[in-house]
């Protein structure tokens, strides 16, 4: 508790200075500047890690501070010099993603217009909340059985790496443009990914018609494979 | 790709299990994998046996050259939305990190009794099993006028390299208001959009140097892949610049003379200013002199890519005929996947998994607008079957092209990467 005390004074510390030129993004027009991040981040009620981890009281909380998502390791270190995520570092992370966080898996070539940006910022603000590190805003009961089921098989690691051959046709080991890279995902984050398109939460052309395909048995599989390759 | 221990201790654990022989003789007696062709189907297929075998086979790839140009992309050159160097890549990593003996020679004769093939500069290799991924060679005299002699006149550019840079040094030349030809191949042939992917890109940077220009296809088919999509992209983007003379004009009967630089089509002849021509099409010719053709292509098996004719050899990509598959480089990865994991299971007692294909083309018809359409595909006795499949819908908005566009550039890092193991 002594290190969540230390990040609570932190936010504190944070929320009492202002931040003059940034406070002027709309929230409205930030709400369709997030649709590309939704596709890999949930924010606001509900939200559970995905491909990204969720936003919910992203406002001072650690930079790669959530324990069940497996962060890269320019994140998880970053946390660990005590960086928080603050108006400020996210409008300047969004900026030039791959530039501020090098090695960060996150794919997103950044938005370079400012006003655009505060916009974005400002949505992110107005739904994330701040950060409270008593509150558990990932919820296990919330696990649809679809996908419990699944994390309940022992994947064939074998098979998974035979299946993986058709992600990695298109899925690099590092991100490329605007397709992710999927190694290294916690199983959980993994299966309801590729859940997701198979129960039409998400909709992409070539996602939706390959998870499609793939049974239980598949799914653990590549789950097996993908979180233990490096 | 360094290999994860949990990777060598499962393959190595397999091997010494399903391998009775003792370890010197194993040793000595490592079975031979000859992969003619270091393209999409063959460099994939030689890094996947290599990986998958943990060096319990003997992986030679036979590629004449030493930097391989993706026809893939080469289009998106021509429009000026990649540099010709993004588009090469070495065998480098294949060799180094992967044990594969790249062969920089032409592969010039297959002995299907002695197991042998031969290279042009002499060496004789043996196989247990030879895979075959040599993509396409013309038909000559598919276009009247025009053979192989021709071809810096009228360029293909439809093997990439010096070819494609041709082509857009005459495009780039060419007079103001001057007329480019492309002569359409019929079906089937290697990238089904690939040709009208060319057209949007030429006419791309017609547009912004040359835009009193005029593109011309001379088209022996009825209809070609996402035609609805090309046709709306170019009413959009390149209003009256693109006219395309179907069969039902006359198409199908052309003739070219390069040294005139006139293409006949039905008897009336057109004064050209760069002409490319695009011929028909078969199976890349070591294919033919192994003797595993019927017709243009070579017959294989949808569960392995097994040639009909002699299951030893294995056909992959272009020149197979395996049934629904595009012609892609997409295609060719995807079937040399199923290839590696049959002869690893063969030759070094892997575990066999079922036969699974998928295709997705990406297109670039103007900037930021890209279309794709994609299959996933399953074996059955008669061959390479389609399960389900999508295209891109004509009324899509700005952002999924522009999305789609993106997808295929992360695609392209991908692919090259399963294919050399290395960006």
């Amino acid at each position: 508790m002594g290190k969540q005390g230390l990040f609570a004074f932190a936010l504190i510390c944070w929320a009492m200075q202002s931040s003059p030129a940034l406070s002027e993004g709309d929230p409205v027009a930030g709400q369709a500047a997030f649709r590309p991040c939704a596709a890999c981040h949930m924010i606001g009620d509900g939200a559970i890690n995905r491909v990204g981890p969720h936003l919910n009281g992203l406002m001072g909380r650690p930079v790669g501070g959530l324990s069940d998502y497996r962060y890269s390791d320019t994140l998880t270190e970053a946390g660990n010099e005590g960086e928080l995520w603050t108006e400020d570092r996210l409008n300047r992370f969004l900026e030039d993603p791959k530039g501020y966080y090098r090695g960060t898996r996150m794919v997103f070539r950044g938005i370079s217009d400012p006003d655009s940006r505060a916009d974005l910022v400002a949505y992110i603000l107005a739904e994330a909340g701040n950060y409270d590190s008593a509150a558990t805003p990932t919820s296990t009961e919330d696990v649809p059985p679809e996908i419990a089921a699944i994390l309940a098989i022992e994947g064939d690691y074998a098979y998974g790496e035979y299946l993986s051959s058709e992600c990695t046709a298109c899925h690099a080991a590092q991100s490329g443009g605007d397709i992710p890279s999927i190694v290294g995902l916690a199983p959980s984050t993994f299966v309801h990914s590729l859940m997701s398109y198979k129960i039409g939460q998400r909709d992409h052309q070539v996602m939706t018609m390959i998870a499609n395909r793939l049974g239980d048995e598949e799914i653990a599989a590549l789950a097996a494979y993908f979180t233990a390759v490096e | 790709m360094p290999l994860d221990r949990r990777q060598f201790l499962t393959s190595a654990a397999a091997v010494s299990a399903t391998l009775a022989a003792p370890m010197i003789a194993r040793a000595q007696t490592a079975p031979n994998v000859v992969v003619i062709g270091g393209g999409a189907g063959g460099a994939t297929a030689a890094r996947y046996i290599a990986n998958g075998s943990q060096g319990a086979i003997n992986v030679t790839l036979v590629e004449p050259t030493r930097s391989y140009y993706t026809c893939f992309f080469s289009n998106l050159y021509l429009g000026g939305f990649r540099e010709i160097d993004s588009l090469g890549h070495s065998y480098g990593t294949l060799a180094a990190e992967y044990g594969i003996n790249v062969a920089h020679d032409w592969a010039v004769d297959v002995d299907r009794q002695a197991k042998t093939v031969t290279l042009a500069g002499g060496a004789s290799l043996s196989y247990d099993r030879l895979v075959l991924s040599p993509g396409i060679d013309f038909i000559e005299d598919s276009v009247p006028g025009w053979s192989l002699a021709s071809q810096n006149a009228m360029p293909h550019a439809y093997k990439a390299g010096s070819q494609t840079e041709l082509l857009k040094a005459q495009l780039a030349n060419m007079r103001e208001g001057g007329v480019f030809a492309m002569v359409a191949p019929p079906n089937p042939y290697r990238c089904p959009p690939g040709p009208y992917e060319r057209v949007s890109m030429v006419a791309h940077m017609l547009k912004e140097t040359n835009p009193t220009a005029k593109i011309l296809i001379v088209d022996p088919k009825d209809k070609f892949s996402k035609q609805g999509l090309f046709e709306d992209g170019w009413q959009r983007h390149y209003s009256g610049m693109i006219e395309r003379i179907g069969p039902d004009f006359g198409g199908a009967n052309v003739a070219v003379d390069p040294s005139a630089m006139t293409v006949s089509i039905d008897g009336q002849v057109e004064q050209v200013d760069v002409c490319n021509v695009i011929p028909a099409m078969r199976a890349g010719r070591i294919a033919e002199i192994a003797g595993v053709t019927d017709g243009n292509w070579a017959p294989v098996s949808a569960y392995n890519l097994a040639s009909r004719i002699d299951e030893n050899v294995h056909v992959l990509g272009d020149a197979a005929a395996q049934g629904d598959m595009p012609k892609s480089g997409f295609s060719a990865n995807s079937q040399a996947k199923v290839c590696a994991n049959s002869i690893v299971a063969d030759l070094a007692g892997g575990r066999a998994f079922p036969a699974r294909f998928a295709n997705t083309c990406w297109s670039l018809i103007d900037t930021n607008d890209g279309i794709k359409v994609g299959a996933t595909y399953e074996a059955t006795d008669e061959k390479i079957a389609k399960i389900d499949g999508f295209v891109s819908q004509v009324d899509e908005d700005a952002a999924t092209r522009e999305a789609t566009y993106r997808e295929s550039l992360g695609w392209y890092d991908a692919i090259t990467e399963d294919m050399f193991g290395t960006a």
